[in-house]
């Protein structure tokens, strides 16, 4: 009897402490969500009277939406490149950046800054770095021979230089591996060597199997941020030219915020939540069968 | 020995590439403007043109922008470490029904698009009265991030408990335990959800974007943004704006170096 009474007052003390969340979890979210999903069967413009009108947008939106296919290929373009990219090259930095040489501490820190910066100026600075005449990027190409390239202005390199410019703040992500490859004992190392184990199967057979954690975590953190990309391609490119670089939220917004077609938008958005949804249970679920947990 | 020269070879060469952006942003927002379209680049300005600063702040309100953002910043940081700390307490040290499947329904919230939650917060905020005022952006704050929240769980979990049992002996609540004892042993991991949510808030753009119209309540991304939209060729002055807008989270990033690692520690190895 006592000792259900103390488990009660245990748990609506619990309850007390994530009361906020939970709060915060119907008004901000789970409640939009679902006006959200209500919206989206609409053809609304935020002031006239609500029409429902069932499936249609979504029929519109997979059959008749050019734009739309548009921007969902140049996010998952986008995205994949951006992801394999970061991934290898954080990686590949992060085993260099494991050695004890001297000046580290350094590197580390010149390494990591970018990756505090970002969002508007960011996007202006490296704006004018793209610039084709006068940019500091085409000037320093010009020392090994590459012609000017015009980069954000040009159809199909505004994505690539996109690309580029997020991949400058690789510096988080080598952060989170180089904790990892830290958290690996040498004793695995020093067994291997013992056996004559090469440098490559080292690699292969002990690190990655020890990060795969870690690696699906960025990962999975980074599928779902990069999906929703706004800031840069609004500031650099407004989704052009030609649409090179009409990411999803571009589209979002221009649907919403200019056109005013709320129950469209809805649609869009709610689409773009069951891709996410989707593709990271397909990546967790990778995971569980990749995924070495035992010796971490 | 010949291994670290290979190591410096990569090194070396990435740092300068890393360093290369803010350098130009540097040279340019110092050169007068005749020397900002020449090829080649000339990379030392002729006069040093520290007055194109100055000019930032005659052409927009700039110092007003950076005062909204500071406040912004300043709110939204307070916020996040009062929700999102009750929340990780609550789940990192009570036993309750259903405490597991909360905690995956939290952590399933992040990857619920902004997008999607975006129109229909809209209309909750105008309906509000909140329109073209920060509590759009600053009030969310206040109800635990799922982020953060499961980065102070993770590290509430090391703490040893031995310290809270000792005090619930000497009769304290767990409100007391929590604020006298838990939040002092959690400075690291309070300092690391700190300084990435000053990043955070510094930075955010589309909320400011959609719910501040007011000029003078615009913080320094929006006010940067419409600036750049009016004056697109002035590069001197684009690229000294942004050095004043990037400052702040340099100057945050080489204080709380540590802290900005730890932070990446306990949200990638553990994961």
């Amino acid at each position: 009897m006592f000792n259900s009474d103390l488990l009660r007052r245990e748990a609506i003390q619990g309850y007390l402490f994530i009361l906020p969340w939970f709060i915060g979890f119907l008004v901000f979210t789970a409640g939009p969500l679902t006006a959200a999903l209500g919206f989206s069967f609409t053809d609304w413009n935020g002031v006239s009277a609500l029409e429902w009108i069932g499936f249609e947008n979504y029929i519109q939106l997979f059959t008749r939406d050019t734009r739309f296919w548009q921007s969902l290929k140049v996010t998952l373009i986008f995205t994949f490149f951006y992801l394999i990219l970061n991934l290898i090259i954080g990686f590949a930095l992060a085993l260099v950046m494991n050695q004890p040489v001297r000046g580290m501490r350094l590197f580390r820190t010149i390494y990591y800054l970018p990756a505090v910066l970002s969002g508007v100026a960011v996007a202006v600075l490296w704006s004018f770095l793209f610039h084709r005449e006068f940019g500091a990027l085409n000037w320093l190409l010009s020392f090994i021979g590459i012609k000017r390239i015009g980069w954000i202005v040009s159809e199909s390199w505004a994505l690539p230089s996109i690309i580029i410019m997020e991949l400058w703040r690789v510096g988080s992500t080598i952060i989170i591996f180089l904790a990892g490859l830290q958290g690996i004992p040498p004793e695995l190392y020093e067994a291997a060597e013992v056996d004559g184990a090469n440098r490559r199967w080292r690699l292969w057979s002990i690190t990655i199997p020890l990060m795969s954690p870690t690696i699906f975590f960025v990962l999975i953190v980074g599928f779902i941020n990069t999906m929703q990309v706004f800031t840069q391609a609004y500031i650099m490119t407004r989704g052009g030219p030609n649409y090179a670089t009409y990411f999803y939220s571009i589209n979002l917004y221009e649907t919403t915020f200019r056109e005013l077609r709320l129950g469209y938008s809805s649609a869009q958005a709610g689409v773009l939540f069951v891709i996410i949804f989707i593709i990271t249970l397909c990546i967790l679920w990778v995971s569980r069968y990749r995924v070495n947990y035992e010796l971490v | 020995m010949q291994n670290h020269l290979l190591t410096y070879l990569v090194l070396v060469p990435g740092a300068l590439l890393f360093l290369y952006p803010l350098l130009w942003m540097l040279s340019t927002s110092l050169k007068p403007k005749h020397q900002i379209f020449t090829y080649p680049i000339e990379w030392i300005p002729d006069t040093w043109m520290w007055s194109n600063y100055g000019e930032v702040f005659n052409q927009v309100p700039f110092l007003t922008y950076t005062i909204n953002t500071a406040v912004i910043t300043v709110i939204g940081v307070v916020g996040t470490l009062f929700g999102s700390s009750l929340a990780a307490y609550g789940f990192a040290r009570f036993r309750f029904p259903g405490k597991d499947a909360l905690f995956v329904l939290m952590l399933s919230t992040m990857m619920v698009p902004i997008w999607v939650t975006l129109i229909p917060s809209f209309l909750m905020f105008r309906w509000f009265g909140w329109l073209n005022s920060y509590l759009p952006i600053l009030v969310p704050a206040f109800f635990a991030q799922p982020f953060y929240t499961f980065l102070l769980r993770q590290f509430f979990m090391t703490v040893p408990i031995d310290l809270e049992d000792a005090a619930r002996i000497d009769g304290a609540n767990r409100l007391q335990i929590f604020l006298n004892i838990m939040l002092p042993l959690s400075r690291p991991a309070l300092a690391t959800v700190a300084i990435f949510a000053f990043f955070f808030y510094w930075n955010e753009f589309l909320l400011p974007l959609i719910y501040i119209q007011d000029q003078s309540k615009f913080p320094i991304s929006v006010g940067i943004s419409a600036f750049v939209s009016e004056y697109r060729s002035d590069f001197a002055l684009m690229m000294a704006a942004s050095g004043m807008a990037l400052a702040p989270p340099m100057v945050v990033f080489f204080l709380a170096q540590r802290y900005f690692i730890q932070g990446f520690v306990l949200s990638g190895v553990k994961g």
